[in-house]
């Protein structure tokens, strides 16, 4: 089968390919946070919603562990983007 | 020789002794490489401070960020961005101080020049100059990657023989008739007559094992970053008296992040919405134009602070051959480069310009403080 890892999407806010991914791996990075430092996978507005788990997968299929000892990254707040603004006048409010 | 922490002190460290010659080395991670303070750091390198010995520090260690892929033989992008530091006066007091500070910069060659509010607008035309008196800008501060500049002196230092143990704890050392001869960790004991104690906002704790007490505590410091937008802003914008720094990324993203004085001493790096709304509010007064941008993240890393604010680089007096080099207090990315090559100059018996017993720990009995006006 034709390898289509450079056009293969892994982390859409961020255009993390597989390919990057593998190259990592292959380097010998270890764990979700180092990928997620040294590529930014993870670090979009979807917080690694999406390539989170396609990255472990990776990780998983190449150490031979299961998905479940993969260690996870710091889940950050907060949940869905907001505004400077926004939070700027909810201080002005509170702080009179 | 073991090295504790693989922050970009200890890389940095280690990538210089291998340099010397000193190959013999092992780093010991507890997590993986950046994963402390280094990994959350707000990037910046800074020439722009108020005392020789820090400015001194800032300017070579700039020299040595302009060509590190050179310098450690990276294949990566260090992503070094030099868009300059702009420090802005709120009071008259800062702005006198300032003055005395451009004094000291151009002693050790820093390229710094005061500027008035026109000149502020010149450089970021967006800014709100309410309230300002004036500013210092230095073109070639800046920032750069903290994550590949520590894998380029580690990959570095790996390549010349070092052997880097991520994953493992120091429980403790082995003191044998006063001199350092062995680490215990995790993963069984390492020989070691020389131990550099580069743990962080850890070093306090790691030294206590070989009762060595030093003035080190963690103090958390919080920072969030916004979604990308297009080029708005070139230089770090930087208050000392309102607390706070910016800049917008060569990613686009903007990072932000406050000082809190009321921060109490502990190891907490949770994230907090009171930083979050705090910071926008803070931000947004001088910033109005970031005011639409939306928070992506946020998160907190630990400062290892120290009485004077400045690094200790100290021998422990019980233990001989156990070196902290610790409590950079929030500055200790942007001094790697030089501060490293200054303790491998002294552990491979090398000359150097600087004297390296200014940072001794002794200097807290003896009154010879580091005192240093200008940090956030």
């Amino acid at each position: 089968m034709e390898n289509r890892d450079s056009e293969t999407i892994v982390c859409r806010c961020e255009d993390v390919t597989r390919e990057m991914i593998l190259a990592c791996i292959a380097d010998g990075y270890e764990t979700l946070d180092e990928i997620k430092r040294v590529t930014r996978a993870g670090m979009g507005p979807c917080q690694g919603r999406t390539c989170r788990q396609l990255i472990a997968a990776e990780l998983s299929r190449h150490y031979g562990v299961s998905m479940e000892e993969v260690l996870m990254t710091t889940f950050r707040p907060p949940a869905k983007p907001i505004s400077l603004g926004v939070l700027a006048d909810a201080y002005a409010s509170e702080n009179g | 020789m073991v090295i504790v922490g693989g922050g970009i002190i200890g890389c940095s460290v280690a990538f210089e002794l291998a340099k010397r010659g000193r190959r013999d080395v092992l780093v010991i991670e507890q997590g993986y490489l950046t994963s402390g303070a280094t990994g959350r750091c707000g990037a910046g390198i800074r020439q722009q401070w108020g005392s020789v010995l820090n400015a001194a520090l800032a300017v070579e260690s700039t020299q040595i960020f302009e060509n590190l892929e050179e310098h450690t033989g990276y294949e990566g992008d260090c992503g070094l961005n030099q868009g300059g530091y702009l420090l802005v006066a709120y009071t008259q007091k800062e702005w006198e101080q300032f003055q005395r500070n451009l004094d000291v910069q151009h002693s050790v060659g820093v390229d710094s020049y005061a500027v008035d509010l026109e000149g502020i607008k010149g450089i970021v035309p967006h800014i709100n100059t309410d309230g300002m008196l004036g500013a210092c800008f230095c073109a070639k501060d800046g920032h750069a990657d903290p994550f590949h500049c520590t894998y380029a002196y580690a990959r570095g230092a790996q390549r010349m023989g070092v052997d880097i143990e991520t994953y493992t704890q120091v429980l403790g050392f082995e003191v044998d008739g006063g001199r350092i001869s062995s680490v215990k960790t995790d993963k069984g004991n390492v020989g070691a007559n020389v131990v550099l104690n580069c743990a962080g906002n850890r070093a306090a704790q790691m030294a206590a094992l070989v009762g060595d007490e030093l003035p080190i505590a963690p103090e958390r410091h919080q920072i969030l970053i916004t979604e990308p937008v297009a080029h708005i802003m070139s230089p770090m914008v930087m208050s000392f008296h309102r607390h706070f720094y910016v800049q917008q990324t060569p990613h686009g993203s903007v990072i932000m992040g406050i000082g809190d004085p009321s921060e109490p001493v502990g190891c907490n790096v949770r994230s907090s919405w009171q930083f979050l709304e705090h910071c926008a509010w803070l931000v947004t007064q001088t910033l109005p134009a970031f005011r639409n941008l939306r928070v992506v993240r946020q998160w907190a890393g630990s400062y290892d602070m120290s009485p004077d604010r400045n690094p200790i680089i100290s021998e422990a007096g019980g233990a001989e051959g156990f070196f902290t080099i610790a409590g950079f207090s929030g500055h200790g990315f942007m001094v790697a480069p030089r501060t490293a090559i200054l303790v491998a100059n002294h552990l491979t018996g090398l000359e150097d310009s600087l004297d390296i017993k200014r940072f001794s720990a002794s200097r807290y009995k003896e009154g010879e403080l580091l005192l240093e006006p200008s940090v956030v």
